[in-house]
This record gives C-alpha cells, structure tokens and sequence, in this order.
C-alpha cells in the first residue's frame, strides 16, 4: 500500500513537469506582461522601463525564464505576486481557507442532498417523487453555473435578503468567536449550494441508477431469503455496492470544486483562489497565475489517487495487497 | 410456538393447494404457474423436474414471496406451511420465516453472495436475524458451520470474501447459510447446475447429509433425472406450469407414465447404450402468453397425441399407489364427468 502511494507520487513528477513546460509557455504566450503593475504609473520613461525589463529578467532568452522558474518553483518560491507585491505563497496561503472551506461546505451539501434524494429515487423509481428529483436534477445540470449564481444572488440575496450577496465575513465580528464562525458560514452557504449543484444532480442520477441496477441483482434475493428487512437490505447490501462506482466522482470533485470555484467565487466576490486567478489573469500577474495553474494540475493528480486508494477500501475484489 | 404445537405430526411441512402465479406483461397477467397442488412431508426430499421455463423455479420464489416485485404475483391458490397459510403473508412476517424455517439456495453461487461483504458477515447476518446472540457468538457458530460444509481453513474464510473462493466454495459457503438457523425445509433452485460434475457429486452428498443430521425437508429443483435418482424420496414432474406426474423416486424410474416423463428419461445418455444421437423433445415449452385454455399443454409435442388432447384438459389423477399421473391415455386423468361417455 505504501509502496503503492510512493509509486504513484513519482509517477506523478514527469507529468507535473510536463503540466509546467505547458503552464508557463502558455503564460509566456498570452499578450503583454506585468511590467505595468511593478513600475511607477507615474513613470512612463522608455529607459526606466527597458531597466526594469532587464532586471525581471524579461530579456533573458525564454529557457532561461523557464529554468529559473521552474527551480525556484519547486524549492517552494512561487515568485513575487507583481500586483500585490507580496510572494505568491503568501497570498494563496491567505486565500486558500477561504476555498478550501467553500468547496467543502459545497461537498457536504452535496452529499446530504444526493444521497437524501438519489436513495428516495433509487427505492421509488418512477414514482412522482422520483420525476420531481430528477426534473430537479436536470434543471441543475441545464442551467450554467453563473446563470443560477447571478439568480440566486438576485433573489436570495437583494429581494429575500436570506444570504450577503458578497464576502466571506462580516467586518465587525471578532476573528475566532462563534459568531465569526457562524458569519463565515452564512456567507459561504448560497455560494456553496450553486457550486455543489452540479456534482448533486450528477451524484444523484448516478447513485439512483446504481441502486436500481443492484437491487436487481441475486445477492438482494439471497439476503431476502435470509429474513433482512428490506431497509436493511437497501441501506447496507445495495447502498455498500452502489457506493463503489461515486468514489470516481470524488476524485474529480477534489479538483472540479477548487476550479469550479472560480467562477462561483466571482459572481458572489467571495475572496478564494478562483476570484485571486480571475484577477490575476486581467492584471497579467503571470507568477500567480501559473502557481495557482499548477496547484490544480497537482490537486487533480492527487484527486485520482485519492480515488484510487478509496476503490482499494470501499472494493475489496481490487483492494491492494 | 403455539402454531407448531397445536400442529400435528401428520400433517405434511408444506402443503401448497392450487397455486397459480403470473407474471405481467403488459398490463394483463399470464400464469406461469396454473394449479400446481402437492405437499412436503417433514424430513422428505421432493425433486421437482422439468425443462427450463417450466415454472419450477417461480413455484419455488412464490413459496419464499421472492418473486420480482411488481412484474410476478401469487394469484390464487393456498400455501399451507405447518398448517399456517402463508399467501397473503406481509413482507414482515414473511422475514421470520425465511432464512429461519425456510430457506433457499440458488443456481449461480458466482453471484448470489454480495460481493463487498465477508462470507462471516454474510452468515452471521442470518443468524442475527433469527436468533438472540451477540456478534461474536455468532462468528463462532460461523466457523462452525463453515467446517460442517466442508470448508477447510474455516478460521481464515470467515474473513474472506466471496471471489476468493470457487463456485463450489461459494455454493458450500450459500449452504451453509441456508441451513445456520436449521430450518425445517430447504429449497434448493438448481444448486449444482453452474458446478464441475465432480463438485456436484459432492454437494449433493453435503446436501444429503445435512439433511439426515438436521431432520429437515429439501424441495430440490432441476432439470436434471440423474440429480433426482441420487437423492430424492418423491418426484414432481412440471410441465409448461403444471404438474404432470408425481410419484417415487422408483416408481417413477421403472414405471414412468406421462409421455413427456418417458421422453425426459430417453434423453439422460446411458453408459451402456451406444447411439450416434441422444433423444431429443422436438419444439419448446409455449411461451406463457400462448398456453391453450384447454386441453393438454404437452399435445403439439406428444409423440403420443390424440385429436381428444386438445379438448379435454387432463387431470392429475392417481393411477397406483403413490403415483399420479395428468395424461388422457389413463382412464384417471379424465375429468370425472366425462369419464364415461370417453371412453
């Protein structure tokens, strides 16, 4: 099993250095640089920009850029963000809780909703009920994130006034006491619901037809001839095999929910990593692009072999030795 | 326990009188099982013969109500289990009874065991259903049973899980759940029918054994008459959803009767024969939904056929002791009232 970890983890550096050459030769071909963010604006001398460009490095050849990147990168110096000027580990290290408690916030709503409904639809397939979950589920997966974000700002947030349209806290509570924690969580609510809705209505549908697959399967009739109550039956023998092929849509979740967040972050100025990406992005501050660009990379990586080790766990016929 | 007390000795374990189950298709229900009335006595082992799609096996899941749910039905008819009637059961009652009275083993041990659960989690769960023990008594009693099916290394098994063993372990494995809670019948759908013929030899062995150390009856399904000489103390006969003879196990095999027994028995290939072909039955069973009103069910592929098989529905009268027999070439197949003028 460690072996096997160990395996995977050195499998995963040619990739990574692959995913590198890819990130920052992208960087280097988008238009313009950062120079405008690390000059004075009041400056705009020819000669005091040459200078500056000769002393980021600018003009060295492109190998060279790459290589001092690259090493600095993996000795854990991200480089200095030019818009915030700060180094890029210190602002995702600020910006990271932030997303990191959004998409779990948005995996548990998923996972509450879709086990709620796709063990409902599995049991009860074709009932009203059953159609009433997945027309709701469809309408989820149809309507495009940052449709249903600007919806759901504009009816929960301006009209009913259930949910703050922006932020992850309020400005006046104490950092650490319960009402800190219970504004974060406010806040992180309607962002984490339009982030989660997706992964729900696929959860859902999938652990639904898995359900009704297995119940038709002669392992259900065995234990209904041993005397287990059909709850039972449902909740432990059917649910235990169904459980097997979700554990792939974790692994994706991992990175999806970190990614996905950009655009959710955006629509609702919920300060994470997507909305640092975003703006980074427009304010062409390539070093926090690509380190948040290669921290996904990493997190898909690392979220396929989450998945694979949990197959080992939850499937004992590929379980590893 | 009142029920078992007041029960008499004589009376047979499982009476079944009338049993008719459909299966829908479309909106309309077809029986595939049409009248099939006999009994079990305690401690005997009643083979039920016939081709495939013969209604056998639906017989046998609507005795354990384990018919598919919403597409087969029990629609008539009398299931008298120890004198109590058991058709109109609720899926609660019905739980106390299987696993712990009745119990069931299938054809394919591959895939009757859930695959994610320990064998020991899947034989204690029928104990803990049944019966008033902790966990870890129930493990012990696990081990225990898995080394009277003849498992070996009982101790490592208990922890394993079902594709670590063969299909003969497995089926051993459904036996020995089947029989955890020692209940007083057995059926067993087509339990060697998906296994090498040595390992059948054997857990027909295993079956008969357990059945003369337990005291139990065995309801044992198949399509196979080599099967129901080595074991069977009474035969059932089906055809096409009826029963069309039931005698003895000797009876049957040196006085068969009906001519579709007579066919099934030209067709086991014997050793000191030698043929270029083994007999065949032209034709198939009819499909449920094309079965004639009247008449006999076997008369389009009756070698033996007679232009009256068409018009009068035989029925399953006695021709000797302990043997009946649903053919019109016996007087006592006639119905009664037209008896007579027939013949």
């Amino acid at each position: 099993m460690v072996k096997y970890v160990l395996r995977r983890l050195l499998g995963m550096i040619p990739m990574l250095f692959l995913v590198s050459v890819v990130v920052f030769f992208l960087a280097k071909a988008m238009p313009g640089d950062s120079l405008r963010g690390e000059i004075d604006p009041t400056n705009t001398n020819p000669e005091y920009i040459a200078e500056m460009q000769e002393k980021l490095g600018y003009n060295d050849p492109v190998y060279v850029q790459y290589w001092n990147w690259v090493t600095s990168f993996v000795q854990g110096d991200f480089g200095k963000s030019t818009r915030y000027k700060m180094p890029v580990s210190d602002l995702l290290l600020e910006k990271i809780p932030n997303t990191v408690f959004l998409a779990l916030t948005a995996l548990i709503i998923t996972y509450i909703l879709a086990f709620a409904m796709g063990m409902y639809s599995g049991r009860k397939p074709y009932t009203i009920g059953d159609n009433l979950i997945a027309g709701f589920n469809y309408t989820g997966l149809a309507i495009p994130s940052f449709v249903a974000g600007v919806f759901a700002v504009y009816f929960f947030a301006f009209k009913l006034h259930w949910f703050p349209f922006a932020g992850s806290v309020d400005i006046e509570v104490q950092n650490g006491t319960i009402d800190y924690w219970m504004s974060r969580i406010h806040h992180v609510m309607l962002p984490a619901f339009i982030l989660g809705l997706f992964s729900t209505a696929s959860y859902t549908q999938f652990l639904r037809n898995d359900l009704i697959e297995n119940s038709r399967k002669d392992f259900v009739r065995t234990a209904r001839a041993k005397g287990t109550p059909i709850g039972k039956i449902y909740n432990v023998h059917i649910l235990r095999n169904s459980i097997i092929p979700l554990v792939t849509f974790l692994g994706f979740d991992i990175a999806s929910l970190m990614s996905g967040a950009v655009i959710t972050e955006k629509i609702f100025s919920y300060p994470g990593i997507g909305l640092l990406f975003l703006d980074s992005v427009n304010n062409r501050d390539y070093p926090t692009v690509m380190a948040i660009t290669m921290m996904l990379s990493a997190l898909v990586l690392v979220g396929n072999l989450i998945a694979d080790i949990l197959y080992g766990v939850v499937d004992p016929r590929i379980r590893l030795g | 326990m009142t029920a078992n007390q007041a029960t008499n000795k004589q009376t047979p374990l499982l009476e079944v009188h009338n049993l008719q189950t459909g299966f829908k298709i479309g909106k309309e229900y077809f029986n595939a099982v049409e009248s099939v009335s006999f009994s079990i006595n305690r401690k005997q082992i009643v083979g039920i013969v016939g081709e495939s799609g013969c209604g056998k096996s639906v017989m046998s899941l609507s005795i354990m109500h384990l018919l598919p749910q919403g597409i087969g039905k029990i629609r008539g008819g009398e299931i008298l289990f120890e004198g109590q009637d058991i058709v109109d059961y609720d899926e609660k009652k019905m739980n106390g009874i299987r696993g712990k009275d009745i119990s069931m083993i299938f054809q394919e041990p591959m895939t009757s065991l859930n695959p994610v659960f320990t064998i020991g989690y899947q034989i204690t769960e029928v104990l803990l259903n049944h019966q008033d023990i902790t966990k870890n008594e129930a493990r012990t009693k696990a081990v225990t049973l898995l080394k009277n099916v003849g498992i070996p290394r009982a101790e490592q098994i208990v922890d394993e899980y079902p594709h670590q063993l063969s299909g003969g372990m497995r089926q051993r494995v459904m036996i020995a759940m089947a029989i955890a809670c020692q209940p007083k019948l057995l059926i067993a759908d087509e339990p060697t029918t998906a296994l090498d013929v040595t390992v059948q030899a054997q857990i027909l062995d295993l079956l008969k054994n357990i059945q003369e150390v337990n005291d139990m009856a065995i309801m044992l399904i198949t399509h196979d008459l080599g099967v129901v000489a080595e074991i069977c103390d009474v035969v059932l006969v089906m055809y096409a959803g009826k029963i069309v003879e039931r005698a003895t196990v000797e009876e049957l095999f040196e006085n068969p009767k009906h001519p579709y027994t007579k066919l099934l028995m030209e067709a086991i290939p014997k050793m000191e024969e030698e043929r270029e072909r083994l007999a065949t039955i032209e034709g198939l069973v009819p499909a449920i939904k094309d079965m004639p009103a009247v008449g006999c069910r076997f008369a389009n592929r009756c070698p033996k056929a007679m232009p009256e098989c068409m018009q009068v529905t035989p029925r399953l009268g006695e021709s000797a002791a302990e043997h009946e027999v649903a053919c019109l070439l016996y007087e006592e197949s006639w119905p009664k009232e037209e008896r007579v003028g027939a013949r």
